[in-house]
């Protein structure tokens, strides 16, 4: 995990040759220089929303609103523009979804839940369809405020969305999606299992 | 607010308001606090077990050790920093937590998280869930495999483990070889498409770190120096997190 990575190499001055970054610059930088070109036609007449979670330990905590930039250009070359609505607030002063500090595996389910209230809120008010969680600790506490708030929008990670629209997402790599999706852009079809 | 009324007594010498003090020059002084209450206003915890941070603060200014330390809030705070961006005085509440967490006995800290730590510290993988080196390289090449024969267009995309000299060292949430292995297969084709000169390493591979959480230096610095020596063993320029 990138805070823990970069901030224990900080405080126990460990001695390192190699750079520590975050994968959501280079999907950027990829897409930029042209060896990814995702393809967002098949959102064109969908008209799918999406909105995103900027992870603290990403954003807020690590590399600032940067890398918030790259990850809303990413998707956007991925959802199409017009499909992606931000939650507000969001970058640096996003609130934190509550998966995280250990949350999740600490055992307060009711007070982890109420600590979400927040999180379920600003999506509903995007109206957006799809969650993109940056990491997975949002993706298991956002998955469990979209059945527990009942709003009932599926979280995926980026990976996923990002395959489909590069054309290669078999039938089995969907686990996240919802019924909308399912069909769509499906590569190899016939190894669905 | 609090149901017990709060009694004051004189404060410790080796009380978290010393300690802070101490452990934090330029972030932590909290004779700083404007008691302005922004940073409660615009936390998530908020309200939980009827406490906020700027109410924690002022127990520790007030030498309330003892309810500070028996109050599980501080396993409610996520640290995620958002109090010190809202701050103006700056104050660095979410490392104020990580301490109080820090002096809770070891065993009395919430077994989940206690858990994932001490697995984690079983293999070299780091893994929270105990994976080992064997189990992951099966894991990884029997899907790999898979996904090459089904999928022609991949047959030469590579998921590789401990190769010297890759550009990029790869990190991996135990989540994906564990429950759900075909979650792991966008992000290789992403990579092979992008033309990326990447690797896993057999140890230092889990992505996850709840040592950090449990707030237990020693367990979260081996962790990461485990990452650090495989990534300087394979002579690999970038670590690369993918969460
Ligand atoms: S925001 Fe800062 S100054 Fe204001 S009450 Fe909180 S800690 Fe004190
Ligand atoms: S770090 Fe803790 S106290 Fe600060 S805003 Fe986040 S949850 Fe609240």
């Amino acid at each position: 995990m990138t805070f823990a990575v970069r901030a224990g190499l900080k405080k126990f001055n460990i001695e390192h040759n190699f750079e520590v970054k975050n994968i959501y610059e280079y999907y950027a930088k990829w897409i930029r220089e042209g060896k990814l070109k995702p393809n967002s036609d098949w959102n064109k007449e969908l008209g799918i929303k999406f909105t995103c979670q900027d992870p603290c330990q990403i954003v807020r905590k690590s590399y600032g609103d940067e890398i918030a930039k790259d990850f809303r250009y990413a998707i956007k070359a991925v959802v199409g523009e017009e499909n992606f609505v931000d939650m507000s607030p969001n970058f640096s002063n996003n609130y934190c979804c509550g998966g995280g500090g250990g949350f999740l595996q600490s055992g307060f389910k009711e007070e982890r839940l109420e600590y979400g209230r927040i999180k379920d809120r600003q999506i509903k008010e995007t109206k957006a369809d799809y969650v993109i969680a940056g990491c997975h600790n949002c993706h298991a506490q956002i998955h469990e405020l979209s059945k527990h708030y009942e709003g009932n929008y599926p979280v995926i990670h980026f990976w996923t969305i990002l395959a489909l629209s590069l054309g290669v997402l078999g039938p089995n790599e969907r686990t996240y999606l919802g019924d909308d999706l399912m069909e769509v852009n499906v590569f190899h079809p016939e190894t669905a299992m | 607010m609090s149901e017990t009324a709060i009694k004051l007594r004189k404060r410790e010498k080796t009380s978290l308001f010393d300690q802070v003090k101490e452990l934090l020059p330029d972030g932590g002084n909290l004779n700083l606090c404007l008691t302005c209450g922004l940073c409660s206003s615009g936390c998530p915890a908020t309200g939980l077990v009827s406490m906020d941070p700027r109410k924690m603060l002022r127990m520790i200014a007030l030498g309330l050790d003892e309810e500070v330390l028996a109050s599980d809030w501080p396993w409610m705070c996520t640290m995620c920093q958002r109090c010190i961006y809202a701050c103006p005085m700056k104050i660095d509440i979410p490392q104020l937590i990580y301490n109080i967490r820090a002096q809770r006995p070891r065993e009395e800290r919430p077994k989940g998280i206690l858990g994932s730590c001490d697995m984690a510290l079983k293999n070299d993988t780091n893994s929270a869930m105990g994976t080992n080196e064997e189990d992951f390289i099966f894991v990884v090449e029997d899907v790999l495999e898979q996904y090459q024969e089904e999928q022609p267009e991949f047959a030469e995309m590579q998921a590789p483990i401990d190769k010297e000299g890759a550009e990029f060292f790869l990190n991996q949430n135990s989540r994906e070889p564990v429950t759900e292995p075909d979650e792991m297969v966008p992000l290789w084709k992403i990579l092979h498409l992008a033309g990326v000169d990447w690797t896993y390493g057999s140890k230092g591979w889990a992505g996850e770190n709840y040592c950090m959480f449990l707030a237990d230096d020693d367990a979260w610095k081996h962790v990461v120096q485990t990452q650090t020596d495989q990534t300087h063993k394979l002579k690999c320029k970038t670590y690369l997190n993918t969460e």
